[in-house]
């Protein structure tokens, strides 16, 4: 139950932005307040308020259809929204839109490239187009396409394009990176990849709003995370903070030696549910749960076997908030 | 943002201007087949028909006119229809498609910039077509040059400016590149019947030649003609073309998306 992800973190410094704590006090990077959009009679985004710390990054989750995209479209000036404010570094995306533009590198998703153009000359166009650019050979060879620079666009991977897309939202050196579900139809290599890059985004001072319906994606990467779901943010908090209100906390499966009553663990202070699921036994409680159960088992001369710990994760909350199980919405 | 709106590049951003250029211009030759048809069609007819004898009598009744003099507008028109009608919005289409003007819009360059940028390369390609045809037709083929440079240059301007709105529409109405291309086809077709292709004007019934007056490639046509053979056009067929450009240049504002 949603151990792997902290395993799997690499040694890579996680340098939090020194631009972040230079800049004033006030200096969010992202504000979205009661934000609301529709399309004709369908509600697109409700009303979603949060803000993003320079120098976070800031997962946006929810299943698909909740309002994710919508929401991002809007923060970016890419639509205009029915209601609310939006600020970029203290900057309307509808008026400043200019402005704006130079600071905020967006990777959309499912848009593509001319076919026969080549790496290098895509990159180059899109790097004219900003005050003060990234370099295209430093960038390439940071992304992995330092040896598909001179390769068209068509003949490009999957995994390839995605880095081409994130290279070119981080060509204008932005102050805030917008990814909208990056790592969609990536395989898990290139998924593992991508995280690396973000966390590598995030190292340059740059402030990171990423759009996902991957919950270990979210618990990997993102210091806090609003749950979006139809419209509207239900949840608010670090990944940790929220799989804690998910649930009532740790769990303990066994197998027990040896038949015995509900009653000896139901009884303990510790213990506030039971559960036989075949021949094991699943107990939910806190505090020293682990060692409670243990105890209270030897005294009825039964041992424990298979013994495995759990804790609840992100996918129990997206589960508990939203009432959806997050693994049906994995693949579009 | 959603509506069409064409700004010119200031300085500081000029050389993006350049770059959407170069790469606009680096896919038009790497896609040669799109551009073949409009450049070899004209160039193969204006040679088969200048070969053939029969196109250097006169046409009986139109005043010493013959069937090569009827056809070299005719021809010049056809590269012009064929890029806006189907080499402008069938790319524009695409990008639409891809997502290309959706990215563009959320970088400080506006997406307009790549729809000017591909006017100018269709534009080169044209301008180029119709010069190698006007060439080839006076030199090898005696074809007499233009009586008004001044008004084939205003007729061709004013065509241009008629005909390149109305590939502008064809990208806004059509969803899909496909689709722009179906669009184009049906809108080139019995356009370039109006203009002559297969029924030169000369020959035309009354009736024919007063559609064929109201239609952009037929307007065009009689203001070329007259360019060549007898002087400045009359204005009727320039105020046609002068129609078609702000109605198209209206709708195409009023409805193109870009995305």
């Amino acid at each position: 139950m949603g151990t792997s992800a902290i395993a799997a973190r690499p040694l890579s410094v996680r340098l939090h932005s020194p631009r972040a704590s230079a800049l004033d006090g006030s200096g969010a990077a992202v504000e979205i307040a009661q934000l609301r959009k529709t399309y004709g009679s369908l509600v697109a985004v409700d009303d979603v308020s949060f803000t993003v710390a320079q120098g976070e990054i800031f997962g946006i989750l929810g299943p698909n259809g909740a309002g994710k995209t919508t929401t991002v479209e809007c923060a970016v000036g890419l639509r205009t929204p029915d209601s609310g404010t939006v600020r970029l570094l203290g900057l309307d995306p509808q008026t400043d839109r200019d402005e704006v533009h130079q600071i905020v590198g967006v990777q959309l998703q499912s848009s593509a490239q001319p076919d026969k153009l080549t790496v290098s000359e895509i990159l180059d166009m899109y790097r004219s187009f900003y005050r003060e650019p990234a370099d295209v050979t430093e960038l390439t060879e940071v992304l992995g396409l330092a040896s598909k620079r001179d390769d068209f666009y068509k003949s490009l991977s999957g995994g390839q394009r995605q880095r081409l897309s994130v290279a070119l939202a981080l060509i204008g050196r932005p102050k805030i990176a917008v990814l909208d579900e990056m790592t969609t139809g990536l395989d898990p290599q290139a998924r593992r990849d991508a995280w690396a890059l973000i966390e590598g985004i995030r190292a340059r001072g740059v402030t990171v709003l990423l759009v996902t319906h991957f919950m270990e994606e979210a618990e990997r990467l993102c210091d806090r995370v609003a749950l979006v779901d139809h419209g509207r943010v239900v949840a608010l908090g670090s990944p940790a903070s929220l799989a804690a209100q998910a649930s009532g906390g740790k769990t303990v499966r066994f197998l027990p030696s040896a038949s015995f009553d509900d009653r000896v663990l139901t009884d303990l202070p510790e213990v506030s549910h039971v559960e036989r699921r075949g021949q094991h036994v699943v107990v939910t409680g806190s505090g020293e749960l682990v060692n409670a159960v243990l105890f209270a088992l030897a005294g009825v001369s039964v041992e424990a076997r298979e013994v495995q710990l759990g804790s609840s994760n992100l996918d129990d909350a997206f589960l508990r908030f939203t009432g959806e199980d997050s693994s049906a919405s994995k693949e579009n | 943002m959603t509506t069409l709106s064409l700004s010119l590049p200031t300085a500081p951003k000029r050389a993006a201007f350049g770059k959407i250029v170069q790469n606009e211009a680096r896919l038009a030759l790497r896609r040669p087949a799109r551009q073949l048809g409009s450049i070899a069609i004209p160039l193969v007819l204006v040679v088969l028909f200048g070969k053939l004898g029969t196109f250097h009598q006169a046409v009986p009744g139109a005043g010493g006119l013959t069937l090569f003099d009827a056809y070299v507008p005719v021809l010049m028109v056809f590269s012009l229809a064929m890029l806006a009608l189907m080499g402008l919005p069938m790319p524009l289409a695409s990008y639409r498609e891809l997502g290309v003007l959706r990215r563009l819009s959320t970088t400080p360059v506006p997406p307009s910039w790549v729809l000017a940028a591909q006017g100018i390369v269709q534009l080169c390609v044209a301008l180029a077509t119709i010069a190698i045809v006007l060439t080839a037709s006076i030199a090898a083929f005696g074809e007499r040059a233009p009586v008004s440079p001044t008004g084939l240059a205003a007729s061709i301007v004013l065509a241009i400016a008629g005909l390149f709105p109305i590939g502008l529409v064809i990208a806004a109405a059509a969803r899909t590149a496909g689709g722009a291309n179906v669009l184009g086809r049906v809108a080139f077709f019995p356009l370039m019947f109006f203009a002559g292709l297969w029924l030169p004007r000369a020959l035309m019934p009354p009736a024919l030649l007063d559609i064929s007056n109201f239609t952009p490639l037929g307007a065009a046509v009689q203001a070329i003609q007259a360019s060549m053979l007898q002087g400045f056009p009359p204005v009727a067929p320039l105020l046609v073309l002068a129609g078609y450009a702000v109605l198209f240049s209206y709708l195409a504002r009023r409805f193109f998306r870009w995305e």
